[in-house]
C-alpha cells in the first residue's frame, strides 16, 4: 500500500485543477472545484488511517482497541457539510454573471467586459 | 484571461506541484502507519474524561468546539451571501402553480418517507455523542428530508413548510446559540465553551453534558441554513417559470 | 486475517475513486456531469467507510444525495431559461 493513497489524493487535486483551467462552463468549473476540494478529504483521512483500526467510536467496543485518528475525521465532516453552501454561493454568483452577460463561458466574460 | 494563458500558467504550477508532492512522499509515513500522538491520545482519554463514546463528535463539539464555531460562521456567511444575491427585489408569489404530483402512490409514500427521514435525522443529531452522527450530519440530513416535500407533492406544500420568515430565526438562533452557550461558561469564570454540565452518563442521550446544547444549536443552524438555501434556489427556479406559463 | 483481506478492497476503492474523479472533470455537459458527480459522491461514501470513518461517510451521504444535485440542477435550469 505504502504511498498509493497519497498519490490518489494528489491525482484528484490535479485533475480537478485541470478541469478548472480548461472549463468552458461556470457550473462545470464549480463542480471541478468540489472535486479538488474532495482531494483534501481523501488526503486527511489517509493520513489518519491506522491499518486494521476500527472507527473511533467506543460504543460496544473496549476502550483501547486500535482505532483511527478522530481529529482528521472531525475536520473533514464539518467541511463536507459547509461545502454545499459554498458551492451554492459560487453558483449564485455564476447565475448573476449569466443574468448580466448572458453567458456561462469564463472566456467570453472577459471579452464582453472589454 | 484566455484559456491559452491559463494553461500556460497551469503547466509550470503543475510541475512545481509534482516536485513538492514527490518531496512530501519521501518523508511521509506509510499508509496505515499513523504516528499520532493526538489521535491515539484522544481515543484513550475521550471516554474516561468526557464520557462520550463517539470520539469524533467529542472533538467537534468539545475539544475543538471553538474551531467548529468558525466553521459554523462560514456556513452562516455563505448563506447570507446567497440570500443577498438571490433575494434581490421583491419576488412576486405565483398565484396558480399547478405542479402537484399526480400519482397518489408517490404522494402518500413520499409523505411517509418524509416522516421517516426526519425521525432518522433527529436521531442522528440526538445520539451524536454515542453513535455516528451529530449536529452537522443530522442537520444536513434534516434539510434533505424536508426537501422531499417539494419533490413528492407541490411547490405550494413546500412553501407552507419552508418559508423565509419561519427559517431565518432558526438560522440566527442556531448560530447565535452556539456563541451564547460558549459565553455562558465565560460568565461563570471558566474558559469559553467549557463543558459546564458535563460529563454526562456514557452511552446515553445525556452523555454530552452542555456540549449537547452546542450540538443541537449546530444542528439547528445547519438544517436552517440548508433549508434557506434550498428555498432560495427552488423559488428562483419555480417563480419565473410560473410567469412564463401564464403568459404562454 | 481481516487486515489482509481488506487490502484488495482498499486498493480497488482507491482506483475507483480516482477514475470517478477523472470522469467528473472530463464530462463537459453539465447535465451529465451532475449524474457522474452523484456516482463519485457514493464512491467517496464507500471510501470513507473503508477508512473507518462512519461520521464522515454520513455527512457525505447527506450532502451528495440531495444538496449537490438540487443546487446544481436548479442552477442549470436557470442558466438555460433565458
Amino acid at each position: 500500500m505504502s504511498v498509493f493513497p497519497y498519490l490518489v489524493a494528489g491525482w484528484i487535486c490535479v485533475i480537478g485543477l485541470y478541469g478548472i483551467v480548461t472549463s468552458k462552463h461556470l457550473i462545470h468549473l464549480a463542480l471541478c472545484l468540489t472535486v479538488t476540494q474532495s482531494s483534501t478529504y481523501v488526503l486527511l483521512l489517509a493520513v489518519g488511517y491506522v491499518q486494521g483500526g476500527g472507527p473511533p467510536i467506543f460504543k460496544g467496543v473496549k476502550l483501547g482497541t486500535t482505532a483511527v485518528d478522530p481529529v482528521v475525521q472531525s475536520l473533514t465532516l464539518t467541511d463536507i457539510v459547509v461545502s454545499v453552501t459554498v458551492l451554492a454561493l459560487i453558483l449564485a454568483l455564476a447565475l448573476d454573471v449569466h443574468d448580466e452577460l448572458d453567458t456561462m463561458d469564463p472566456d467570453r466574460i472577459a471579452e464582453l467586459q472589454g | 484571461m484566455t484559456r491559452r494563458i491559463r494553461v500556460a500558467i497551469f503547466l509550470p504550477a503543475l510541475g512545481l506541484f509534482g516536485v513538492l508532492l514527490a518531496w512530501a512522499l519521501v518523508g511521509i509515513p506509510d499508509f496505515g502507519h499513523y504516528r499520532g500522538p493526538y489521535g491515539y491520545l484522544l481515543n484513550r482519554v475521550a471516554l474516561p474524561e468526557r464520557h462520550m463514546t463517539n470520539v469524533v463528535t467529542s472533538v467537534v463539539f468539545d475539544y475543538r468546539g471553538f474551531d467548529t464555531m468558525g466553521e459554523e460562521f462560514i456556513l452562516f456567511a455563505a448563506v447570507l451571501g446567497v440570500v443577498l444575491l438571490l433575494r434581490q427585489g421583491g419576488r412576486e408569489q405565483p398565484d396558480e402553480l399547478n405542479d402537484s404530483v399526480g400519482s397518489d402512490g408517490v404522494r402518500i409514500g413520499g409523505v411517509l418517507a418524509v416522516g421517516a427521514c426526519v425521525l432518522v435525522s433527529l436521531w442522528l443529531i440526538a445520539y451524536g455523542f454515542v453513535t455516528p452522527g451529530g449536529g452537522f450530519q443530522g442537520g444536513a440530513a434534516l434539510a434533505s428530508s424536508v426537501v422531499l416535500v417539494f419533490l413528492v407533492s407541490s411547490h405550494k406544500a413546500w412553501s407552507g413548510v419552508a418559508s423565509d420568515h419561519a427559517l431565518d430565526p432558526f438560522d440566527g438562533v442556531g448560530a447565535g446559540g452556539y456563541v451564547v452557550i460558549g459565553l455562558g461558561a465565560l460568565i461563570g469564570g471558566l474558559p469559553f465553551l467549557t463543558n459546564v454540565l458535563g460529563p454526562g452518563v456514557p452511552g446515553t442521550l445525556w452523555s454530552g453534558g452542555s456540549a449537547a446544547f452546542v450540538n443541537w444549536s449546530a444542528g439547528m443552524e445547519v438544517a436552517a441554513a440548508n433549508l434557506i438555501l434550498f428555498t432560495e434556489f427552488i423559488d428562483e427556479y419555480v417563480v419565473p417559470l410560473a410567469a412564463g406559463d401564464t403568459a404562454g | 486475517m481481516l487486515v489482509a483481506s481488506l487490502e484488495p478492497l482498499q486498493y480497488s476503492i482507491f482506483i475507483l475513486v480516482a477514475i470517478a474523479a477523472t470522469a467528473v472533470v472530463l464530462t463537459r455537459d453539465v447535465q451529465r456531469q451532475i449524474v457522474v458527480n452523484g456516482f463519485y459522491g457514493i464512491l467517496l461514501v464507500i471510501l470513507f467507510v473503508v477508512f473507518a470513518a462512519p461520521d464522515v461517510a454520513l455527512s457525505m451521504l447527506a450532502v451528495s444525495t440531495v444538496g449537490y444535485p438540487l443546487v446544481v440542477l436548479i442552477a442549470i435550469a436557470k442558466g438555460r431559461a433565458k
